[in-house]
C-alpha cells in the first residue's frame, strides 16, 4: 500500500465575511499527481496556502504524512522546509543569482554547507534544463525561465510534496511549453505533485486524479478518462465542455 | 512672541521660494541650453550645496562690505528665500516633468502660446501634483527658521534664550517647550497642506505620492 | 592682500576646520546608520507597541528644529545635572536626529520590496527573521542607496549647525578668523567655496559606488 503522504480534513477558509473554502477533505498518496480544476476565484489557490499554512486555515486539519501540521504549537518553518511551492509570479529572490536562488534554503534553513548545497544546487537546475544560466539574475531571465528555475528551487529542499499554483498563467504562451514539460518529466519521475492550473492538455497527460472545486467544495475526484467522459454533475459536464470548446478551437 | 516671528519668517521665506521657484523651474524645463545650463542650474547648485548657516552669513556679511546695510531680518529673508527657492526650483520641476506631454501638444494644437500653456494649462496641474513634496520642504523652511538665531533675530529659540537667562529657568523646560512649540506648527501647516491637496484635488487623476528632499 | 592672496592664507585653518566637520559627519552617519536600521524594521515588522515608541521617536526628531535638540542636549540637559562636552553633544544630537531620517529612508526601501519575495521566502522554511536577514535586508540595502547618499550629503551641511553649541568646525573656525581681522564676507566666501567642493566630490563618488553595486533587475 503506498503511503499516504497528504491528507486534508474538512478545511474552512474565511477572508472577512466571505467563505472561500467550504469544507474540503481529500488525500494524495506517494508519487500521485492530481490536478485541481475550476472556474476561477472558487478557491483553488487559497487551498494550496492553507495546506502550507502561509494562509493559516479557519478550521480542519491537515496532515503530512504522519503529522498533523495544522496544530498550533508546531514548527512551521521545518514543515515548509519538507513542502514545497512554485508561485504564479514565480517569486525569485531578486537581488541573488539563480545559483543562490536554489542554494538559500539548503544553506540558510537546512544548514548545508556550501559545496554540499553548491552540488545539488547544479544539479536541480541543469535537471529543469538551465545549467548553463546558473549565475543570471532573475531580471536576465524570460519568464519561463524563471519559472524553472523556481521549480528547481522548490526540488533542491528534497520536498516530500511539492505545490504548484498557477505555474502556467503569468507567463507569455510561447514560454508555458517549456515550465510544463519539467512538470511532466517530475510527474514521470514520481514526483508528489498537486497543481491548480488551467492546462487541461496536462492534467489529461499526467494527472492520477482530476479534482474539480466549484464555489468552494470539491464536486467531483476522479481519474482523467472518467471525469472527462462521465462527470457526475452538470455543473462538472458545463466547466469541460467549454475548456474543449476553447481547445478546439486553439487545434484548428 | 517668538512662535509669531518664526512663523512669519517661514511664510517669508516660503513666499520668496514659490515666486522666484517657479520661474526657476519653468526656466530649467522649457529654456534652451543656455538659460538652463547658464542661470538656472549653477544657482540652483550654489543654493543646494552650500549649508544654511553659511548662506545666511554670506548675505549678511556679504551685504556689509558691499556698503549695503541690511537687517538681520532681510539678510535672512534674502538668503533662505532664494535658498527655498531653488529647493522649490526642483519640486517643481519634478512635477512639470511628470505631466504627460500631450498636454502641452493639446494645448498648442489650440493655439496657445508656449506661456499661455504653461500658464493655464501646466502649472495648475503641476503646482496640485507638488503639494506632497512642497509640503516636505514647508516641514524644512519652518525647522530653518531657528537658524537665523545666528544672526540675532529674535524668533523662537532667541527668546527662549532670553527667558532662560533672564530668569534663570530651567533651561532643559524652556527648550523642550520650544520643540514642542515648532512640533505642533509643522504638525498643523502638514494638515493643512492635506486638507488643501483634498479640497483641490482633480477627481479621477491619480496623484502618486513623491518624497524627494534634495 | 586682494581676495585671493587672503583666501590662500585662511586656507589651512579652515581645511583643519572641515576635517572636524567631517569627521563629525562620518561619525553621526554612522550612528544614525546603527539606530535606524532597527527603528525602521521596528516600523514595519514590530507589533503595536514596538511600533508606536519607534514611531514617536521619528516624529520627535524630524518634526523640530536641529537647532533646538542640540540646545537641549547642550544647554538644557545640565539644568538637570548631566553636561555634554561640546563635541559628544554634537556628536549625539547629529546621530540621533540621523537616525529617525535614516528610519524612514529604510521604511521606504524595505517597503518597496514587492511582497513576494517574504511570502516566498517563507514558503522554503525561513523563519521571519531569517527572511528578514537574507531576503529583505540585502535588497533594501540596494534599493535604499540613493536616498541615503543624500541624507549624508545633508547631514554634512547640517553640521554647520553644531557651531552654535561651540564646537570647532569649519564655520566656527571661519568666524575665529573673521573676529581677528573683519574680512568675514570672504571668509564666508571661501568657507562656502569649500562645503561647495566637498558636496560636489561626495556627490560623485556616491553616483559611482551606486553604479558600481548596481544588480540587472533592481
Amino acid at each position: 500500500m503506498t503511503q499516504t503522504i497528504l491528507k486534508v480534513e474538512n478545511l474552512h477558509k474565511s477572508y472577512g465575511k466571505t467563505e472561500v473554502i467550504k469544507g474540503v477533505s481529500f488525500e494524495i498518496k506517494k508519487s500521485e499527481t492530481k490536478v485541481i480544476v475550476g472556474p476561477s476565484g472558487t478557491g483553488k489557490s487559497t487551498l494550496l496556502r492553507c495546506i502550507n499554512q502561509l494562509d493559516p486555515p479557519d478550521k480542519g486539519r491537515v496532515w503530512l504524512e504522519d503529522v498533523e501540521i495544522s496544530k498550533s504549537h508546531i514548527d512551521i518553518n521545518q514543515i515548509r522546509a519538507s513542502i514545497g511551492f512554485v508561485f504564479q509570479s514565480f517569486n525569485l529572490f531578486t537581488h541573488l543569482t539563480a545559483l543562490d536562488n536554489v542554494r538559500i534554503g539548503l544553506m540558510r534553513v537546512k544548514g548545508m554547507k556550501e559545496e554540499e548545497a553548491t552540488k545539488i544546487s547544479i544539479e536541480e537546475l541543469k535537471r529543469v534544463g538551465l545549467g548553463d544560466k546558473i549565475h543570471n539574475y532573475p531580471a536576465q531571465l524570460s519568464g519561463g525561465q524563471q519559472q524553472r528555475v523556481s521549480i528547481a528551487r522548490a526540488l533542491a529542499m528534497s520536498p516530500k510534496l511539492i505545490l504548484f499554483d498557477e505555474p502556467t498563467s503569468a507567463l507569455d504562451p510561447e514560454l508555458i511549453g517549456e515550465v510544463l514539460e519539467v512538470m511532466i518529466n517530475l510527474a514521470k519521475e514520481g514526483t508528489t505533485m498537486i497543481v491548480v492550473t488551467h492546462e487541461m492538455g496536462f492534467a489529461r497527460s499526467v494527472a492520477n486524479d482530476i479534482i474539480f472545486m466549484d464555489d468552494g467544495i470539491i464536486l467531483e475526484e476522479g481519474p482523467p478518462g472518467e471525469i472527462f467522459k462521465n462527470p457526475k454533475h452538470k455543473r462538472t459536464a458545463k466547466f469541460f465542455s467549454k475548456i474543449t470548446q476553447l481547445e478546439g478551437e486553439k487545434a484548428k | 512672541m517668538g512662535t509669531l516671528v518664526t512663523i512669519e519668517l517661514a511664510l517669508a521665506f516660503l513666499g520668496l521660494g514659490f515666486v522666484v521657484g517657479i520661474p526657476l523651474a519653468v526656466g530649467e524645463v522649457y529654456g534652451n541650453k543656455f538659460v538652463k545650463n547658464l542661470a538656472v542650474l549653477p544657482i540652483v547648485e550654489f543654493f543646494r550645496s552650500i549649508p544654511a548657516l553659511v548662506l545666511l552669513f554670506l548675505f549678511y556679511f556679504g551685504a556689509s562690505s558691499l556698503n549695503l546695510s541690511l537687517s538681520p531680518f532681510i539678510a535672512a529673508l534674502l538668503a533662505m528665500g532664494f535658498r527655498s527657492a531653488a529647493y522649490q526650483s526642483q519640486i517643481f520641476r519634478g512635477a512639470i516633468k511628470s505631466i504627460d506631454v500631450g498636454q502641452m501638444q493639446a494645448a498648442r494644437s489650440i493655439g496657445m502660446s508656449k506661456f499661455k500653456a504653461i500658464r493655464y494649462i501646466i502649472l495648475p496641474q503641476a503646482l496640485r501634483i507638488s503639494i506632497p513634496s512642497w509640503s516636505n520642504e514647508y516641514s524644512s523652511v519652518l525647522k530653518d527658521t531657528s537658524l537665523v538665531y545666528a544672526l540675532g533675530v529674535t524668533e523662537l529659540m532667541r527668546q527662549g534664550r532670553y527667558i532662560v537667562a533672564r530668569t534663570f529657568g530651567n533651561a532643559i523646560l524652556v527648550y523642550v517647550v520650544c520643540a514642542l512649540i515648532y512640533f505642533v506648527i509643522v504638525h498643523f501647516g502638514v494638515k493643512l497642506l492635506d486638507f488643501l491637496e483634498e479640497k483641490y484635488k482633480i477627481p479621477g487623476y491619480e496623484i502618486k505620492k513623491v518624497t524627494t528632499r534634495a | 592682500m586682494n581676495f585671493f592672496e587672503f583666501a590662500w592664507s585662511i586656507l589651512p585653518k579652515l581645511l583643519q576646520g572641515s576635517l572636524i566637520s567631517l569627521e563629525l559627519t562620518a561619525l553621526a552617519i554612522s550612528i544614525g546608520l546603527i539606530l535606524g536600521i532597527p527603528l525602521s524594521l521596528g516600523r514595519v515588522y514590530g507589533n503595536k507597541i514596538i511600533y508606536t515608541v519607534t514611531t514617536i521617536y521619528i516624529e520627535a526628531f524630524r518634526g523640530t528644529p536641529m537647532l533646538t535638540q542640540l540646545f537641549i542636549l547642550y544647554f538644557g540637559l545640565p539644568s538637570i545635572g548631566i553636561m555634554f562636552p561640546p563635541f559628544t553633544a554634537a556628536l549625539i544630537g547629529l546621530g540621533l536626529n540621523s537616525a529617525a531620517y535614516q528610519a524612514e529612508y529604510f521604511r521606504g526601501a524595505i517597503q518597496a520590496v514587492k511582497d513576494g519575495q517574504m511570502v516566498a521566502a517563507r514558503s522554503i522554511g525561513m523563519s521571519k527573521i531569517k527572511a528578514i536577514r537574507y531576503i529583505i535586508l540585502p535588497q533594501m540595502f540596494r534599493l535604499v542607496i540613493p536616498s541615503w547618499s543624500n541624507e549624508l550629503v545633508l547631514l554634512l551641511k547640517a553640521s554647520s549647525i553644531v557651531y552654535m553649541i561651540q564646537v570647532s568646525e569649519l564655520v566656527s573656525v571661519g568666524r575665529q578668523i573673521a573676529s581677528r581681522n573683519f574680512r568675514t564676507f570672504e571668509v564666508f566666501l571661501v568657507i562656502a567655496f569649500i562645503y561647495f567642493v566637498i558636496v560636489e566630490v561626495l556627490n560623485r563618488i556616491l553616483h559611482s559606488v551606486e553604479r558600481k553595486i548596481k544588480i540587472p533587475g533592481l
